[in-house]
């Protein structure tokens, strides 16, 4: 296995623009599983833990922009937990101190899983996913980025350079079902964010991250109708019905925990 | 590697001489092995529950990059078939795969990498065969195996297909009357020993046709005796010697790489090394017997029991392994540690598709403590008793007689168990609001308060020690004493993380009066059997032998003047096989002796989604006498959280027998924020009949604690919860 590691940004699209079926890797939380467990085997990996224009996080005319390389730690410290308080609370729910340490908000939207933590706290905030390619920098909303379960709007020559979103203008929150109580895969999950607009969306209840919206006033009926905006499935970690239910449950808990 | 000792004697808090190494990362584990120029070997596996094997084309692995060897069954010199009790496991699959993940060819390589895609390119044509896989079909299906392997063993020869064993213990008149009867129908899933350590060894051939292999494993010597005739080679050239043991919990009885990694090794005159990966690990040992349990129990008004009926299913998977003890010790332990004097217990056992399964900690007694501690409270709640008062009417006491006929004549503090666990102070309620880690749901962030409900649960359960039913399972010790008075112990128990290092040394320090005792390298090169490290035996065992020996070696001292090397043999009381047709003993004794916990659960239940918080846990253990008291609070701890892990989230789940959970990932064992502090009571009543007056101390936490766990969440839920591991469903309602 090849390992190319680039040292800049445009290194880095011009080895991914050479090497289409090179892996791109910055934790490694998802990638070395899938290799451990012998799912995929890469000729070639993109080591992108030496990009700097990756890392970090910055705010422009209001605008916040989040690195690929965001670390789900990093978005759990001040002032960026206080920017975006669903983002830090998702954070916290990411597995092992270790594993937040290493996993990143781009890997978590480069893998495009159902489950991804990051993806319904984005959604509520209306991210866009930056991509890069040799060809040039696009903008897609994060709903139309994740088209399925692991995929997404990525061609084979781009990356995830960064997401863009607004602060928190309004209260938001995040929960997380797991059958234990860390360390888990999300069996259900809830961002939602209470503003002029309710806006919640869910992971692990349909085959991507789905955004429910509807205006304040109809706040008893949102619990109802994000529980019916899912598509659940029964599997390993949980059944379809338990799913909806849970939605529903999470849902009622955070209006009251954003509306109070 | 030979341990020098930190000072402790019998009785005294010593720290684990392996604590330091193994807490910094520098213990040497089975997958560390390394000999120069060795291969890793690799197994593959069917992707089947149940196929017949056509054709087997091995032509493209053979010349595959780096290839050194790959084998089927025909490559077996020896026996074709092991087993740790019955030889009904084929080493190599031979014309058909029982389950899933059964071995079917070896292939060793220059690198893990290389041996692995060879695996790719071994051809092997399965004919797909209908898998059984619903226990309560098998007694009517096709036979899976041809041959009866359990039959003429002394059990009952049950002629119904697929029966691997069939016990009723008959007790007293069964259809006796009480004034209140409770029924009810347990269940419980596949648990794994979820062992941190994969399956791991190395193997070396001599040079001379003889094989040594370094392997983690609970009993060298048994390993030895299955190994060495499928090698085709006698027990002397086959040498087992003990590598870090990452965990076993019974897991480890069965052999899993052994017999694998000799072939290879001999087949290409390399040392081999084999490492299963965690999903690997799945398949590579036996599991906990998933059961299923009908039970009644009758009473009179003052709550003494009357009569117990009850019967146990037990799925054991594709091969034996220990299923016929564990169906027995599941029907000896169906009362509960409560005096009965009319039971009717019918335990079964039957093959099938599905995982095997075997030893477990609590083998067979947590699966019935889960439905009898179940019945109890039911009964409690009939006759609107106190479940502790209940429990104290009916406790049992040296000199009452078991549904067996065996009466108790050595110690079991079942009423002092009972009484000082139920004395300990709960922990008052925390006020909200609470960090969420300390709510249910954990770091997920998903109450703040709303829907969370207390309750409190209280079990008790009991356990034999030390193997039973009339099997010979000694235990030897060799004592090298030299002339300036140091010594160095030999004895091959297997150090499975549990302590008995600290055991043996602490009681030949204490016998030999001097602190410079070293202890060798474990290994069946140098000493005799010291039987399994199973069934709550290996402290007993140890600590007798090495008492025996360190005697011994004083005595023939005092003899000669000079160094003297002395080994010696301990046995426990001899007991009896069971009556095949009525269960009753046909001795004075089934069972060595017995231990009993009793345990007080608190938990904080989220009604509305399921989930759970156990917040704390307090327990009264009946240990005889602790050797080391620390090392018995970790076993009470750790054996706890085994139990914990049961009732609320550890399952093996299949389809059609495929296990469709095999990863850390998704078979999950309790973190730190799901397993609370234990308070444990240590009560020390002496074994008359054991060294020093020690009992075992692994199994009784994890009998009991399942029970107590799922007693604390039907308290703070209101419902019946008769299934584990309790899903989120079943406590929401759905």
């Amino acid at each position: 296995m090849e390992v190319l590691t680039p040292r800049s940004l445009d290194e880095a699209l011009r080895l991914k623009s050479e090497n289409p079926q090179a892996v791109p890797i910055a934790g490694g939380t998802d990638l070395m599983v899938a290799i451990n467990f012998d799912r995929i085997r890469p000729n070639a990996v993109l080591n992108l833990n030496e990009v700097p224009e990756l890392r970090g996080w910055s705010r422009a005319n209001g605008t916040l922009r989040l690195g690929a390389g965001l670390t789900y730690a990093e978005a759990m410290r001040e002032p960026l937990a206080g920017l975006l308080p669903a983002l830090a609370e998702a954070s916290r729910t990411v597995g092992s101190p270790q594993i937040r340490n290493r996993g990143t908000i781009g890997g978590n939207l480069g893998t495009s899983s159902p489950a991804g933590d990051a993806l319904p706290p984005l959604l509520v905030a209306g991210a866009d996913v930056v991509l890069a390619s040799v060809r040039g920098e696009r903008r897609v909303a994060l709903g139309e980025f994740v088209v399925g379960p692991k995929r997404n709007a990525l061609a084979e020559d781009e990356l995830v350079t960064a997401v863009e979103l607004e602060p928190a203008s309004a209260a938001e929150t995040f929960m997380k079902v797991g059958p234990r109580n860390a360390m888990v895969i999300a069996v259900v999950s809830l961002a939602l964010r209470a503003g002029e607009e309710l806006r919640a969306a869910f992971g692990s209840a349909g085959p991507v991250p789905i955004l429910v919206r509807a205006p304040r006033d109809d706040a008893d009926a949102f619990p109802e109708r994000v529980a019916e905006a899912a598509a659940p499935i029964d599997d390993v970690r949980g059944t379809a019905a338990y799913r909806r239910h849970a939605l529903r449950v999470l849902t009622r808990r955070a209006l009251d925990r954003c509306l109070a | 590697m030979s341990t020098t000792l930190p000072l402790g004697r019998v009785g005294e808090r010593v720290k684990r001489v392996d604590g330091i190494p193994k807490t910094n990362g520098e213990f040497a584990y089975s997958s560390d092995l390394f000999a120069a120029g060795m291969l890793w070997g690799h197994t593959l596996r069917s992707p089947h529950s149940h196929a017949r094997i056509v054709e087997i084309d091995l032509a493209d692995a053979l010349t595959s990059p780096g290839v050194h060897a790959v084998l089927t069954h025909e490559d077996v010199p020896g026996q074709k078939r092991y087993g740790l009790e019955f030889p009904d496991q084929p080493v190599l699959a031979l014309d058909r795969v029982r389950y899933f993940g059964e071995p079917v060819a070896l292939i060793a390589a220059e690198h893990p990498e290389q041996a692995r895609r060879a695996a790719e390119r071994i051809r092997v044509a399965y004919e797909p065969l209908e898998p059984l896989v619903d226990p309560e079909r098998a007694l009517e299906q096709e036979p899976l195996h041809d041959e009866r392997w359990t039959h003429g063993h002394g059990y009952r020869d049950d002629p119904r297909p697929n029966v691997v064993r069939h016990l009723v213990i008959r007790h007293g008149d069964p259809d006796a009357e009480g004034a209140v009867s409770v029924s009810g129908v347990y269940e419980l899933g596949i648990q794994d020993q979820a062992f941190l350590g994969p399956e791991s060894g190395l193997a070396v051939p001599d040079g001379e046709g003889g094989v040594d292999i370094y392997v983690a494993t609970q009993w060298l010597h048994v390993d030895r005796d299955q190994v060495a005739p499928c090698l085709g080679l006698p027990p002397e050239r086959v040498r087992i010697h003990l590598a870090g043991v990452g965990g076993a919990f019974g897991g480890r009885e069965d052999l899993s790489m052994q017999i694998h990694s000799a072939l290879l090794a001999l087949h290409t005159e390399r040392p081999v090394k084999m490492v299963y990966n965690r999903e690997e690990s799945f398949v590579g040992h036996v599991h906990r017997h998933p059961a299923r349990i009908w039970a009644e129990h009758r009473a009179d008004a003052d709550g003494r029991l009357v009569s117990v009926r009850m019967r146990i299913l037990l799925d054991g998977g594709a091969y034996a392994s220990s299923s016929t003890a564990v169906t027995s010790n599941a029907a000896s332990f169906a009362c509960g540690p409560y005096a009965v004097a009319n039971a009717l217990i019918e335990s079964t056992c039957v093959y099938s598709n599905n995982p095997p399964c075997g030893a477990m900690r609590g083998f067979g007694a947590v699966q019935t403590c889960f439905a009898s501690e179940a019945q109890m409270d039911k009964l409690a709640d009939a006759l609107g008793l106190d479940p502790v008062e209940l429990r104290l009417r009916n406790a049992l006491a040296p000199g009452d007689v078991l549904p067996t006929g065996q009466r108790i004549d050595g110690s079991l503090p079942v009423a002092e168990v009972i009484r000082r666990a139920a004395a300990l102070p709960v922990p008052e309620l925390e006020p909200l609001p609470r960090e969420a880690i300390r709510l249910p749901g954990g770091a997920g962030n998903t109450t703040r308060g709303e829907g969370v409900r207390r309750g409190v649960g209280f079990a008790v359960g009991f356990k034999n020690i030390a193997y039973s039913e009339g099997f010979d399972d000694y235990c030897a010790a060799r004592v090298r004493l030299r002339e300036d008075g140091s010594a160095e112990v030999h004895c091959a128990a297997a150090e499975v993380g549990q302590g008995v290092t600290n055991v043996i040394l602490q009681v030949a320090r204490t016998e030999l009066a001097t602190d410079d005792v070293v202890l060798a390298p474990h290994t069946t090169a140098s000493v005799d059997s010291s039987g399994s490290a199973s069934a709550s035996r290996m402290t007993w065992m140890a600590a007798g032998a090495v008492q025996l020996a360190c005697r011994a070696a004083l005595e023939e001292r005092e003899r000669t003047g000079g160094e003297v090397d002395v080994e010696r043999i301990y046995r426990h009381v001899r007991t009896s096989p069971l009556d095949p047709e009525t269960g009753q003993t046909t001795g004075e004794r089934s069972h060595v002796a017995f231990a009993c916990a009793a345990m007080r659960v608190v938990a904080e239940v989220d009604v509305e989604l399921g989930l759970t918080r156990v917040v704390w846990i307090g327990t009264a253990q009946d240990v005889g006498a602790a050797v080391n008291p620390q090392a018995v609070e970790g076993q009470i701890e750790g054996g706890t959280a085994q139990g914990l892990g049961l009732a609320l989230m550890e399952e093996i789940q299949t389809q059609g027998g495929l296990i469709t959970n095999a990863s850390f990932t998704d078979y999950l064992i309790p973190t730190a924020l799901d397993m609370p502090p234990v308070e444990s009571v240590l009560i020390e009543d002496p074994e008359p009949s054991a060294p020093y007056g020690v009992k075992g101390v692994g199994e009784p936490p994890t009998v009991v604690s399942t029970a107590a766990v799922v007693a604390a969440l039907r308290d703070a839920t209101g419902r019946e919860l008769t299934r584990v591991p309790v899903r989120p469903d079943d406590i929401v309602g759905l």
